[in-house]
């Protein structure tokens, strides 16, 4: 495809009128690169600009200040409610958040994976299609439930009730991306693994996790892009200093504080956006690849 | 080559009962290792859900009281003003956000099919914004929209001073930011999509429709794009669940407001709950926005189960 | 080492039936090949052998033991399969010795059985490779070894050769061939390939939807096919079928109902006429290499020598030799030809038919008469 469009390999046309087309796709690209990037470079050029520069001058304009001060009182020493300690504890909220929830999710749903795709047996293609429903359910339908059984686990408020939350929901996605994937293992290998004697324990370890990587990281990465940027059960199911770092962004930056202090506050949206960008920038391929599968099912 | 006799004695040694009970053990173990997650995902979907179907049928209000009063608070929730900006709101945001995101997103996809160099740093730029929080997209944009300190300013710095661009704090205008920000934050994921559409063309197809005289636009109108018209179907189901499921975009960029101008059933769902109190009322508002989110899966997944067999049967 | 006995095997998914009541005796040191087109119920008889598939109904035993509801493990067999299925992250090595390691092998044990069947299939140099990092006949021979390495009671094997390319094809058949003289080891193969179970089976079992058609050595279902389906699907070019009537009274003979003018008069042995019944209406089957060029020194060499005439249509020289479509009535027949006899499209030629190898057929019930 990508040798047959653009250039014309008959030279029907001419080369001005290839150049002038070239030439279009271009403009036409930085223009959206422009779009796509401004917001970007905007918070992170204000993240070294002091305020007067930034009242003085606006919010998009070039700095004529620099600074990194902003980033450390960003990080822990800017108030956000009642504290003084920047974002850095809620930056550990959701690091202790995603972490276990991550892993979790990811080892169950391998699991779960490996049994739909190479262990069916009668009715398991139906039991597939009831877990991946779980993909579809919006959140709103479960808030209230899920306030209730927090309660009754003793587990409101809690960075644990979180994990919870996220690994139950992940399960769903997690166990759609493994099986969806181990489905195209060969069975044979399976039957042949079996032939030589190792049961369903030893072919996970020996046969199908060596093959793992790509799905698992897929997997990973899906997971803790989402659960890290996701806002609603962190808003609704923690507060004060239990709350992951989205829910606290929201507190600063829509705080009634008279005053916008758009420099600590871009350094800490920066600080809340770095760990998904980074996997992003890091991964991309795989981050597509989860996208696809879990915008698609 | 008689290297293994270990098998061989166990299976001949008489059955016992511990080994039976190994055996059946074994036959079992796949749907043992299965069910805990099986459970706890069939109470997340079903339970779960019949429970918020319950609270909207009964009389719960602050607290949950779970005595059935009928269909009266889904009466409420359509003659509620507010719900009925929402839902507004969402039929406005969600037409504008799907074209143009498809728009932008193939115009995209094309654009880099064309050869172009740098290939990999072009569809990064055009993805990144999928990967960060709506949190911070939100709050970013908001700094860039409001008048006084966004894009409006810039262009009166420039001197174009009778210049407005104040749609953010308008009432009439603000639901238009909030698509403008869904169209800038989806629409390098619809590149995405369509270019691996474009890509898996086979490019004997257009090499043949170039032989017979066609010009590029041409192809692309009347043999690509038709090639790819699945993928039209999964981009619109996918900005479809997004739209219907917005939420943190427009909490971080407008709050909802000005006023209430810019509510969609998601923030009403949440500020029913956990604001007001009107905990059957809510749960209402949430059922529609899983019915919203059923209209168009239910058909999708019956349309691609009947591609897929369709394929299937011809082999 | 072991026999296989299958008795009243079936095997339905849902109400699908897939194997119907197969029976088959297969003798300690034997190399059976079952063969049939796509479809038939031979990989799944195989799968179901090695414990892979669930017995419906039916019962297998793999020397007195049955094994119904034996763990594939616990069979004691082993099966190279036609995708090889190496695995992909093991060096060759660790897929020789996996099984052994699998079932608690002492490592000293294992490495001598792997020294053994290295040497034995000439892998020695391969055995730190990956299996992405052999050629196709190399993957093959990997799949061998690690059969190969255990002491088994059955081999299986299911299509091992169809994914390679038809040189190595005929190479890889004769290793296998080798292998089984020396070894003797009692060999289920299944193959969609004839000329592979021609040329490898001690016996053919042919199967065809579900049914286990004949069971016999190969030169038997060359010769005297126990329906047409194993007539026409043993054998290539195929055996031609001419339908035709006895005629007992006075010397038999088999007179052809399509044919030019009068019908074609073809001598017949006169058991067969009479075990057959006089007046019967039957379809000839004839084979190609018995339907040549006449030639009058066989007069007397052949006693049960008979003769057609027929315009020539097509001429396919394969090398060896060469093919000729000729039309008989409404029926295009094949003949052969030595390549230097070959006829002229468009001419009419006079073909002997060989009679004493001909086959006769019940055209209702299509056995062999």
């Amino acid at each position: 495809m990508a040798e047959a469009a653009g250039y014309d390999p008959l030279g029907a046309a001419g080369t001005w009128r290839h150049q002038r087309a070239k030439l279009v796709v271009y403009t036409l690209l930085c223009l959206f690169a422009l779009y796509y990037v401004l917001p970007l470079g905007v918070v992170i050029l204000n993240s070294f600009r002091d305020l007067p520069d930034i009242n003085r001058n606006g919010l998009i304009g070039l700095p004529h200040s620099f600074s990194l001060n902003y980033w450390s009182l960003a990080w822990d020493k800017f108030c956000v409610g009642g504290t003084c300690a920047g974002i850095e504890p809620f930056f550990f909220n959701s690091v202790s958040m995603v972490v276990p929830a991550t892993i979790i999710s990811t080892a169950v749903g391998a699991v779960n994976g490996y049994v739909l795709a190479k262990w069916r047996f009668t009715g398991s293609e139906v039991l597939f299609g009831l877990m991946t429903l779980g993909v579809f359910m919006p959140g709103q339908m479960v808030l209230l439930p899920w306030a209730r059984v927090l309660g009754w686990l003793g587990l409101t408020n809690t960075t644990s009730g979180l994990v919870l939350i996220h690994c139950v929901q992940g399960l769903s996605f997690t166990t759609l991306f493994c099986r969806n994937y181990y489905v195209n293992i060969p069975d044979d290998l399976i039957k042949a693994a079996r032939i030589d004697g190792a049961g369903f324990w030893r072919i996970f370890r020996k046969i199908v996790l060596p093959l793992s990587p790509p799905i698992l990281i897929v997997t990973v990465i899906w997971q803790f892009t989402n659960i890290w940027n996701e806002f609603l059960f962190a808003v609704i199911f923690s507060s004060g200093t239990h709350q992951p770092i989205t829910a606290a962004l929201i507190a600063l930056s829509a705080g009634g504080t008279s005053v916008h202090q758009y420099n600590v506050e871009s350094a800490a949206v920066l600080i809340a956006a770095l760990p998904p960008l980074l996997v992003y920038v890091f991964g991309g391929r795989y981050f597509l690849r989860g996208l696809t599968q879990g915008a698609l099912k | 080559m008689a290297v293994e006799p270990v098998t061989l004695t166990s299976v001949k040694a008489a059955p016992n009962h511990g080994r039976m009970l190994r055996e059946r053990l074994a036959t079992i173990l796949p749907q043992l290792v299965l069910a805990p997650s099986l459970f706890a995902t069939l109470i997340y979907v079903f339970v779960f859900c019949g429970w918020t179907i319950w609270i909207s049928l009964s009389n719960s209000s602050l607290l949950p009281d779970y005595s059935i009063s009928g269909f009266h608070h889904y009466v409420e929730l359509w003659s509620n003003r507010r719900w009925t900006i929402a839902y507004t709101n969402l039929f406005l945001f969600t037409s504008l956000y799907v074209i143009g995101a498809t728009a932008i997103g193939l115009l995209l996809a094309i654009l880099i099919d064309q050869r172009v160099r740098a290939e990999a740093l072009w569809r990064t730029i055009y993805l990144y914004p999928l990967a960060v929080s709506f949190v911070v997209t939100g709050t970013v944009w908001r700094w860039l929209l409001s008048p006084s300190t966004g894009v409006e300013r810039v262009v009166h710095q420039l001197g174009w001073a009778s210049f407005k661009f104040d749609w953010l704090v308008q009432r009439e205008m603000a639901i238009y930011t909030v698509v403008i920000t869904g169209i800038w934050q989806a629409s390098g994921f619809v590149m995405a999509l369509f270019l691996a559409g474009l890509r898996s063309i086979d490019p004997d197809l257009v090499k043949a429709a170039q032989i017979d005289g066609a010009s590029m636009p041409r192809i692309y109108r009347r043999i690509i794009l038709p090639a790819i018209g699945p993928i039209f179907i999964s981009v619109l189901v996918v900005l479809l669940q997004f739209a219907i499921k917005t939420f943190d975009l427009v909490i971080a960029l407008t709050g909802g407001g000005p006023g209430i101008a810019t509510t969609v059933p998601a923030i009403y769902v949440y500020d029913l709950m956990f604001q007001r109190g009107q905990m059957a009322e809510g749960a209402a508002a949430a059922i529609m926005i899983l019915l919203a989110l059923s209209l168009v899966l239910v058909p999708y997944t019956i349309w691609k189960n009947w591609r897929e067999r369709r394929e299937a049967a011809r082999g | 080492m072991a026999s296989l006995t299958i008795r009243n095997l079936n095997k339905t998914f849902g109400s699908v039936a897939v194997l119907k009541g197969i029976d088959l005796e297969v003798e300690t040191g034997e190399f059976v090949v079952l063969v049939g087109p796509s479809g038939c119920g031979k990989s799944t008889l195989l799968a179901m052998i090695a414990g892979l598939e669930s017995v419906s109904a039916g019962e297998i035993r793999i020397g007195e033991r049955i094994v119904n509801g034996v763990a594939p493990k616990d069979r004691d067999i082993a099966m190279v399969f036609q995708s090889y299925a190496l695995y992909p992250t093991m060096t060759v090595r660790a897929n020789i010795t996996f099984g052994m390691e699998s079932r608690g092998v002492p490592k000293q044990a294992q490495a001598e059985a792997l020294a053994r069947v290295a040497a034995l299939l000439q892998i020695q140099g391969l055995l730190d490779r990956k299996p992405s990092q052999l050629s196709g006949g190399q993957r093959q021979r990997v799949a061998m070894g690690r059969a190969l390495v255990r002491d088994p009671a059955l081999f299986l094997f299911d299509e091992p050769l169809s994914n390679l390319d038809a040189k190595l094809r005929v190479e890889m058949r004769t290793e296998i061939k080798k292998l089984y003289q020396r070894l003797g080891q009692t060999t289920i193969y299944v193959t969609h390939d004839q000329v592979e179970a021609m040329t490898l089976a001690s016996r053919i079992a042919v199967m065809h939807q579900g049914r286990l058609q004949q069971f016999a050595e190969p030169r038997t279902v060359y010769d005297r096919p126990a329906n047409m389906f194993v007539a026409g699907f043993i054998g290539s070019p195929p055996m031609n079928f001419l339908p035709a009537q006895i005629s007992a009274s006075g010397p038999a003979v088999l007179v052809l109902e399509e044919s030019e003018g009068q019908g074609t008069r073809l001598p017949l042995p006169d058991d067969v006429a009479q075990s057959a019944g006089d007046g019967r209406r039957v379809l000839l089957g004839i084979r190609p290499e018995n339907l040549t060029r006449y030639d009058h020194r066989w007069a007397d060499e052949k006693p049960c020598l008979g003769t057609i005439k027929a315009p020539v249509e097509i001429v396919e020289p394969t090398g060896a030799e060469t093919m000729a479509v000729v039309r008989i009535g409404s029926r295009e027949v094949i003949a052969r030809y030595e390549p230097d006899a070959a006829p002229a499209i468009g001419e009419t030629v006079t073909l002997a038919v060989d009679m004493a190898k001909a086959c006769l057929f019940d055209p209702a019930t299509e056995m062999l008469i």
